[in-house]
């Protein structure tokens, strides 16, 4: 029991660590990469803030991948928004006492918990039917889409099915988050399903995942389109004069 | 010249995406590059023997020095959007030319020189040695490349393939594996000062024998200057614009023009290019070289604009770089863009109503217009974005009466390439050209049946180069081909009222 509790709460700082200290570094390589020559995909904005605005609009609603191809855009936009939800239904194991609008997440997260498994599925079979993306597609791809596809079935089996003792995860999340460590919980399915994500954050950084931040830095995207108006200047190559 | 094998698309007005036809363009390669200029460019002259180390130092010293590099070899999720937008697949059917198969052959060899999983799990995590079989590879498909960007458009994180082949050529140029077209061009417009290697005094004859063609259709002395210092404009152009046809057309377009509106004008016989290769092989070195000749010539001949003539990559050089790469252009009035693209120039003179344009002399033509990839999706003109769309169309609109837009999926942004640019205008790879120009000519076909569109307006010199060559092949005139200031310097009347 005790012996249960080190290990998983160790395996969770582990992670947590790779996770942080790869994401940050990953950053900090892509902030400290120069652009050298201005390269926005045009027409673009012409100001920071429209090109922000540009970014925000990839992030949020895929604009470019709605352009490209309706199907995709449909299964993409669905999986991350069902995602997304789904991570913030988990806030309430970190939160106490539970503020007012968390009650509200609740609802719309456990309608994301089962459209994310869905959305994992149309995108799997998609990605498994057409042959352009039969051919582009690696063990990677398949891994990524698979593991998040258990986390959220074991998810959704403790939601539905196996109904293991809230007060004992919340308590043992809780405790790592504050340093105040209780026993972990034995139900299996909690374990596997606490491992899993264990796994999808330590390789979140290595891994094509890092398109999430990645994006941010994408310089056909987030550079306006003033090239006349405003000089840009290489920092690895020398004035002509 | 030995005949190529060349295999035409079939027409049907429509594009299609085909299914995969693996190693379809396997053969397709373009010629290496003759030890001279490799040597004259400092590049080795043939496969060093530590090749292998070499170009993965240089994979590195890029990764360092360009942030889109270093992203786009991460970030790519696979998605599949831009599988079918690249014109090399849907006309060559080889996967290996859809735009994240073609990163894949650079992106695989990153992971296992750059990423721990790479270096630990090898192929488990698509991971490969850099061997002679990969570099092949390379060679082949990354000059299948046109670096139109068109990729880049629908790709949700806005990855560039273009920013790939770049840097995948100029790692394989440093260690001695380079294609001859771009790199003869590169050093022909660094050494003589063009991509023809002219010298300045046979650009003076041809300019000579233009203003008497000139001045005998039309009996107004318009003038072809050259090298006249305090002009008020500098106009950089095409060198193609002074040779080749029909790109002369479109330079007597410009002539009239300054002349009609009263501004005097200069060419450069030092700086008499404005396409800069340099950029096609990744090289900013070269692209600086290339350009560092403008700056020479602002200097000597101190005019107050700088005007850039039609071309596409060009232009796209010109607007989004030049100004890091020769400005800031203190010298230059400060009242006008620097550079202003000729489409800027003669639009502006049409709104302040100072060019008389007769548009029925144009009433042979159903004109469609071309949107030059480089031009749609690498620059802009005039002070909103998509005024590179709007300008042309409206010169055209102003200077003949009929104007027909090809099907909205292949103008604007998201104009299809016309598959030779990039450094792949060269004899041997006709074939793949005359592919690449395929879904261009299905669009063309369409309006051609549905509006007997018969003149295709372009504001590109590899454009004109690429469509007159390609136009027969297809059973098209050559003829139907010309530049947008073809149909002004057709439609404009000299003469009558001057200056604004
Ligand atoms: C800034 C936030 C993010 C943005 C803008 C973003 C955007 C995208 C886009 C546009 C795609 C391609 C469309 C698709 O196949 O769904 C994609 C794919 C994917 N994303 Fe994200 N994403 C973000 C965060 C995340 C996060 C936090 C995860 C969690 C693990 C994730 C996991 C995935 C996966 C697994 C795929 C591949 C889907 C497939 O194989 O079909 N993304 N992402
Ligand atoms: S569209 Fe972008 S992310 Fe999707 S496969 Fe192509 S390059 Fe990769
Ligand atoms: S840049 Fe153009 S030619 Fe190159 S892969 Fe992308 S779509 Fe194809
Ligand atoms: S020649 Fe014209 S269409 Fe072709 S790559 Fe250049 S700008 Fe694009």
């Amino acid at each position: 029991m005790q012996f249960l509790t080190i290990i998983f709460s160790l395996m969770a700082y582990g992670a947590a660590a790779v996770f942080v200290f790869g994401i940050l570094c990953k950053i900090m390589v892509y902030a400290k990469t120069p652009s050298p020559l201005k390269i926005p995909t045009t027409p673009a904005p012409t100001t920071s803030f429209g090109a922000a605005v540009r970014v925000l609009s990839e992030v949020l609603l895929f604009r470019s991948l709605y352009r490209s191809n309706k199907w995709t855009w449909l299964g993409g936009v669905v999986f991350h928004w069902a995602f997304l939800f789904v991570v913030l239904r988990h806030l309430r194991y970190f939160l106490y006492p539970l503020p007012a609008w968390d009650m509200k997440l609740q609802y719309i997260g456990i309608v994301a918990g089962i459209v994310l498994p869905i959305a994992v599925l149309y995108l799997l079979m998609r990605r498994t039917t057409v042959d352009r993306t039969v051919f582009i597609s690696s063990l990677a791809d398949y891994f990524a889409l698979t593991l998040i596809f258990f986390i959220a079935g074991t998810g959704l089996m403790m939601k539905f099915y196996e109904r293991p003792f809230m007060v004992d995860i919340k308590g043992f999340v809780y405790g790592l988050a504050t340093f105040n460590f209780s026993a972990v919980p034995t139900d299996p399915v909690f374990l596997v399903h606490f491992t899993l994500v264990m796994i999808l954050l330590a390789y979140f950084p290595y891994s094509k995942l890092v398109h999430a931040p990645g994006i941010f830095f994408s310089p056909t995207r987030n550079q306006a389109d003033n090239p006349r108006e405003r000089r840009h200047v290489n920092p690895w190559s020398p004035n002509l004069t | 010249m030995a005949k190529v094998k060349v295999e035409v698309p079939e027409l049907t007005g429509e594009i299609t995406i085909p299914g995969l036809k693996e190693d379809a363009a396997a053969a397709v390669k373009s010629h290496n590059a003759p030890a001279k200029d490799m040597t004259d460019l400092g590049f080795p002259t043939e496969l060093v023997p530590d090749w292998k180390e070499k170009a993965v130092a240089k994979f590195a010293e890029l990764l360092k020095k360009y942030r889109s590099l270093k992203v786009y070899m991460d970030i790519c999720v696979k998605c599949g959007a831009c599988t079918d937008k690249c014109h090399f697949y849907l006309s060559t059917k080889d996967p290996r030319n859809m735009p994240v198969a073609r990163a894949e052959l650079l992106r695989k060899v990153y992971r296992r020189y750059f990423t721990t999983a790479g270096k630990v799990l090898g192929k488990l995590a698509e991971a490969e040695d850099l061997t002679k079989e990969v570099l092949e590879e390379w060679y082949t498909y990354f000059y299948q490349c046109t670096e139109c960007r068109r990729c880049s458009l629908f790709c949700p994180y806005g990855i560039d393939t273009a920013e790939i082949t770049m840097a995948a050529r100029e790692m394989m140029d440093t260690v001695g594996l380079g294609a001859k077209y771009p790199l003869q061009t590169i050093n022909k417009a660094i050494t003589i000062g063009n991509n023809l290697g002219m010298p300045g005094p046979a650009i003076r004859s041809t300019l000579d024998f233009m203003e008497e063609d000139v001045k005998e259709q039309t009996g107004v002395p318009v003038k072809f200057p050259m090298d006249v210092k305090g002009a008020d404009v500098l106009l950089i152009t095409p060198s193609a614009d002074f040779f080749a046809t029909p790109h002369v057309e479109s330079l007597a377009g410009y002539a009239k023009v300054f002349h009609q509106a009263g501004i005097s004008w200069t060419l450069s016989s030092y700086a008499s290019e404005a396409g800069n290769f340099g950029m096609f092989n990744g090289n900013y070195e070269h692209m600086q070289k290339i350009a560092s000749r403008i700056k020479v010539a602002i200097n000597e001949l101190k005019p107050k604009r700088l005007v850039h003539g039609e071309c596409g990559h060009a232009w796209r050089v010109a607007y989004s770089f030049w100004n890091t790469l020769i400005g800031p252009f203190d010298s230059l009035d400060p009242k006008y863009p620097a550079p202003q693209h000729i489409c800027e120039f003669t639009y502006d003179l049409i709104n302040r109503g100072a060019l008389k344009l007769d548009k029925t002399a144009n009433d042979d033509f159903v004109v469609t217009f071309h949107d030059s990839c480089n031009v749609a999706r690498a620059s802009r003109m005039g002070n909103s974005p998509g005024g590179q769309f709007e300008i042309p169309r409206a010169i055209i609109r102003a200077t003949c009466n009929k104007f027909v837009d090809m099907h909205p999926d292949t103008i604007r942004e998201k104009t299809f390439c016309c598959g030779a640019g990039g450094g792949l205008l060269a004899d041997e790879i006709i074939d793949l050209r005359i592919k690449g120009v395929m879904p261009r000519m299905q669009a063309y076909k369409a309006v051609k049946d549905s509006h007997g569109a018969n003149f295709f307006a372009l504001i590109c010199a590899i454009c004109k180069a690429q469509f007159t060559k390609v136009f027969p092949y297809y059973g098209y005139e050559m003829e139907e081909v010309g530049g947008v200031h073809q149909l002004v310097s057709r439609a404009i009347v000299l003469g009558g009222k001057e200056g604004i």
